[in-house]
């Protein structure tokens, strides 16, 4: 029955706890690249692709029996990251600038010390969630919603699979 | 102008939610849009009459020369008012034809576009303009023939008409170029004051705009779709189908024909169709027995006297042409709202089964009566003044063939005359044959709804008695296309002469074929010839769908096999051939800047090879992925740490990518023992691999200019405030771009998740709920 579906069979304890641990730390370092992105190697599809692995990561450890990877709805990410980005392009006409025109922020802001943002660090945000949901959208169809599918066709009475 | 336009567009926009809350009351709300050009047309009435002119214009594409030009003169001013008038009419009309019914929004704003359409037609001066116009009454005829969508023969009519008249639009628009380049000019009156008529390719183009003009003014052999277009409800055939949009043909050759009326074969084909389709129209009318596509074949007739008379193009039957088009505007439309009405109260409109309904419907009948009149020639209507004015127009015109055209005419005549009693006897005739009559049964209307088609009725008869009023429009009217109209009139009473006798004989005529029908009918059984036009088309239109089905056969074997080795082979041989002959390598090349390079070169070699050699796919994908993070690592040696990075997790991306496909397919390759065919694929596969060192090497040496890299990473922090060239790049510099990919990325993503999911079956009631869930946790729920 494993046959040809190599993320699908039994539930196995070590990739669930090893990506357990992992997950949120990757998650993290994509947020680090996508910030990072602007002076150092990274940047929003970067820090985007970073997040995806993550949740393949997820998906692969969970195999068949899991839940939706994401909490949020590919189609969700997409929107928002293209409205994000779209919408910083619009942000620049407020100013009297082109569209998607640079603009810089370098301001001292509490806590947080001297913070200087770019035009191009929303703009990577979308370009971030974009990728992101791109990968979501991904693991969806071609993954969980596969497995289903097949769990369904194996158990057409719509019965749960014995536990193992 | 462009405000009337564009205040048609809102209120149609509107219609559907009106219509929700008001039902049949829409239609007195939409009538505001044409109410509001008559009020407008009252107030430049005056000056226009007296061959003034109202021009807008609004800037579009300036570089094109398509400019919003909107012009008003004394035949626009004429059209606007049988758009706005009738339209306003037809708008009571149907208020008072529909029951409630849950799509009546999305009749009333077809109606409304349509109806805004038309407007626009007549007021653009800009060529391209006019076309853009044309178009639109295309479209929106085509949305309400096809009104009915759960009927068949309804959305098979719609869709013949929009091809014919598509077809005709799309050589108009070859015309209407042809014609704006050699004249220099884009609008409609530059271009007939100063009309190019010289060369050919001016015989051409009016041979072209005539294509347009006859499918949309329906003339044989383009005429099957009108009564095909019968299968709309019938306020819009009392609208569309006889008074306005079929006037669009008509218009243009109006338009042109004083700037192009000897230009090549425009008089000759005028003549012949307009003239041809006249009679045919008229004989097929005899046939018929559903009321409807009497009055359409009778339309098809007219349509095609309209165009004689236009087409010939002296200043005099220009005049008649005028008057004629408002006659037939005016009594058409109070036909169609009878059988409208008759249909509305009886259910039939088979004269073969309604039978005493003159003495049911008494006022009905009285206005089916003056329209008919009208429309058979008979004094003192306005059909007979302007029909008159129309023979003699041809009698003076010079040459012998206006002659042949005048009893070409008079026979078409005598056939009107004939239908129009077939037509009033069908509907209010008390027939004793009929077995199970309609009739007994059937209720009067409301006044209200009788009382557009009266007012029409009532406009025939005063035009026709005091011919000084519709005189003081027509006169302008025609001056506005020819100049000067000189000092034609409308003559209630002509004199006895040759005009009059020809009415007589079209009377007379028209009787005697009546009276003989039985015989005609015998006649027409022994001569009839299956669907004629109707059946070119449909065969045209199958042959069309078979060769387009066979070529693509052809060209889309469905074999990704196929497709892959024609990309592939035409890749190799196209650059291939140029790349050979131009190979050049670069000054200062080196085997090897590194060792690590010729390691990750013979990795990438390796893997490729055996991603080949493999069985399996799962192998093969492994393999491949080796390749592309050896391909990493070569940026990694080339100090490029952010393409390294984007390669590396596209690389892993790809694979998880693939492993995710791989347990849809067979878990080995299909084992080929075709040796040919493999001999093949590695020529190929050789010939695409050396085509692409060729090409990296030669790019590598052909540069001329500096790289542009340079001066963007020069301009990455003072323009973008950022160390991170690549970065700065893509979400500053180009960042357009980068925001056009994104778009691309959410297409593919919602494009591959639909066809995913397209091909998977799923059974509705195991749906899993997880999806739902998910959807819910949108809205705000933890």
């Amino acid at each position: 029955m494993t046959e040809g579906r190599p993320f699908g069979g039994d539930r196995s304890p070590i990739p669930d706890e090893s990506v357990r641990l992992v997950f949120h730390t990757v998650l993290v370092l994509s947020v680090y690249l996508l910030f990072a992105g602007h002076n150092a190697p990274g940047g929003g599809f970067i820090g985007g692709l970073v997040a995806g692995a993550a949740v393949f990561l997820r998906y692969i450890a969970a195999g068949s029996a899991g839940a939706a990877v994401s909490r949020f709805r590919f189609e969700v990410l997409l929107g928002l990251g293209l409205l994000i980005s779209s919408v910083s392009g619009v942000a620049s006409l407020v100013g009297g600038r082109e569209f998607l025109e640079s603009w810089v922020l370098d301001e001292r802001i509490g806590v947080l010390g001297q913070v200087k943002v770019t035009a191009s660090l929303p703009f990577d945000i979308g370009v971030y969630l974009v990728v992101l949901g791109l990968t979501v959208a991904i693991v969806d169809s071609l993954g969980r919603e596969a497995d289903e599918s097949e769990r369904v066709a194996l158990h057409p009475s719509g019965e749960e699979p014995s536990a193992p | 102008m462009i405000l009337l336009v564009l205040l048609h567009a809102l209120i149609a926009v509107a219609a559907p939610v009106l219509a929700r809350v008001l039902g049949r009351r829409v239609f007195a709300w939409i009538a505001i849009a044409p109410i509001a050009t008559l009020v407008w047309l009252g107030t430049e009435l005056g000056q226009v009459l007296d061959g003034g002119e109202v021009v807008s214009r609004t800037e579009w594409v300036a570089g094109l020369d398509l400019d919003l030009v909107f012009r008003l003169d004394a035949f626009g001013a004429l059209m606007v008012l049988l758009v706005s008038g009738i339209g306003v009419l037809v708008f009571a009309y149907a208020g008072f034809y529909f029951y409630d019914r849950p799509d009546l929004g999305r009749f009333a704003m077809l109606l409304c576009a349509f109806s805004g359409a038309m407007l626009g037609l007549v007021l653009a001066d800009n060529l391209i303009l006019l076309f853009v116009f044309w178009e639109l009454t295309s479209v929106t005829s085509y949305l309400l023939i096809g009104f009915d969508d759960l009927k068949e023969s309804a959305r098979k009519a719609a869709l013949q008409a929009l091809l014919i008249t598509g077809t005709g639009g799309l050589a108009m628009l070859a015309g209407l170029v042809i014609v704006g380049q050699q004249a220099g000019a884009w609008t409609i009156s530059e271009v007939v004051a100063n009309p190019p008529t010289e060369g050919a390719v001016m015989g051409w183009a009016v041979v072209l705009l005539l294509a347009g003009a006859f499918t949309k003014s329906a003339q044989v052999p383009f005429h099957m779709w009108l009564p095909g277009a019968m299968a709309a409800p019938t306020p819009v055939s009392a609208y569309l189908h006889s008074a306005t949009m079929v006037k669009a043909g008509v218009y243009l050759i109006a338009r042109f024909s004083p700037a192009f009326a000897d230009v090549g074969l425009w008089r000759p084909l005028t003549a012949t169709f307009g003239v041809a389709t006249m009679i045919w129209g008229g004989y097929r009318a005899l046939r018929q027995h559903d009321l409807k596509l009497v009055l359409a074949f009778g339309t098809i007739s007219q349509l095609g006297f309209l165009v004689a008379l236009f087409g010939w193009g002296t200043s005099k039957l220009l005049f008649a042409a005028t008057a004629m088009l408002l006659a037939h505007a005016v009594f058409k439309a109070a036909l169609f709202m009878v059988v409208g009405i008759v249909d509305h109260q009886a259910h039939s409109r088979d004269l073969g089964r309604l039978s005493g309904l003159g003495r049911r419907l008494p006022v009905v009948a009285a206005v089916a009566a003056l329209g008919s009149l009208s429309m058979a020639g008979v004094p003192p209507l306005l059909g007979f003044v302007s029909k008159e004015a129309g023979f003699v127009g041809f009698l003076e015109a010079p040459g012998a063939w206006s002659n042949v055209v005048l009893a070409g005419v008079t026979l078409g005549s005598v056939l009107t005359a004939a239908y129009t009693l077939r037509f009033m006897w069908g509907t209010f005739g008390t027939k004793a044959a009929v077995v199970d009559p309609i009739g007994a049964s059937v209720t009067r209307p409301s006044n209200w709804f009788v009382l557009p088609a009266a007012i029409l009725a009532v406009v025939s008869v005063i035009a026709g008695l005091a011919t000084g009023l519709p005189d003081e429009l027509i006169r302008p009217a025609a001056s506005a296309l020819y100049g000067p109209a000189g000092e034609y009139r409308l003559h209630l009473w002509p004199g006895i002469g040759t005009p009059l006798l020809l009415s007589a004989i079209a009377v007379g005529g028209g009787l005697v074929l009546f009276f003989g029908r039985e015989g005609i009918t015998r006649l027409q059984d022994r001569l009839a010839v299956g669907g004629g036009a109707d059946v070119v088309f449909h065969t045209g239109y199958a042959g069309t769908l078979r060769t387009a089905a066979r070529i693509t056969r052809v060209i889309q074997p469905g074999s990704l096999m196929v497709y892959v080795s024609i990309i592939l082979v035409v890749f190799a041989l196209v650059p291939g051939v140029i790349i050979v002959e131009h190979l050049q390598v670069p000054e200062g090349t080196v085997f090897a800047e590194s060792p690590l390079q010729v390691t990750m070169a013979l990795v990438v070699m390796v893997g490729a090879v055996a991603t080949v050699l493999t069985r399996q796919r799962f192998a093969a994908v492994l393999t491949l992925g080796v390749v592309g993070y050896a391909v990493a690592m070569l940026f990694v040696v080339q100090g490029a740490p952010d393409l390294a990075l984007t390669q590396f997790l596209i690389e892993t991306v790809v694979l998880v990518l693939f492993l995710l496909v791989l347990r849809e397919l067979p878990k080995r390759f299909r084992a080929r023992t075709d040796t040919a065919l493999k001999t093949v694929h590695v020529a190929i596969s050789g010939a695409v691999g050396a085509v692409v060192f060729a090409i990296m090497l030669t790019s590598l040496a052909a540069r001329t200019e500096r790289p542009v890299g340079v001066d963007a990473a020069a301009l990455s922090y003072p323009e973008g405030q950022g160390r991170n060239a690549v970065n700065v790049i893509l979400a500053d510099i180009r960042a357009f771009d980068t925001l056009g990919e994104l778009v691309v990325i959410t297409v593919a993503a919602v494009g591959t998740v639909a066809l995913v999911r397209a091909r998977r079956p799923r059974g509705s009631d195991t749906e899993p709920p997880d999806i739902e869930r998910a959807g819910m946790r949108l809205r705000g729920e933890p």
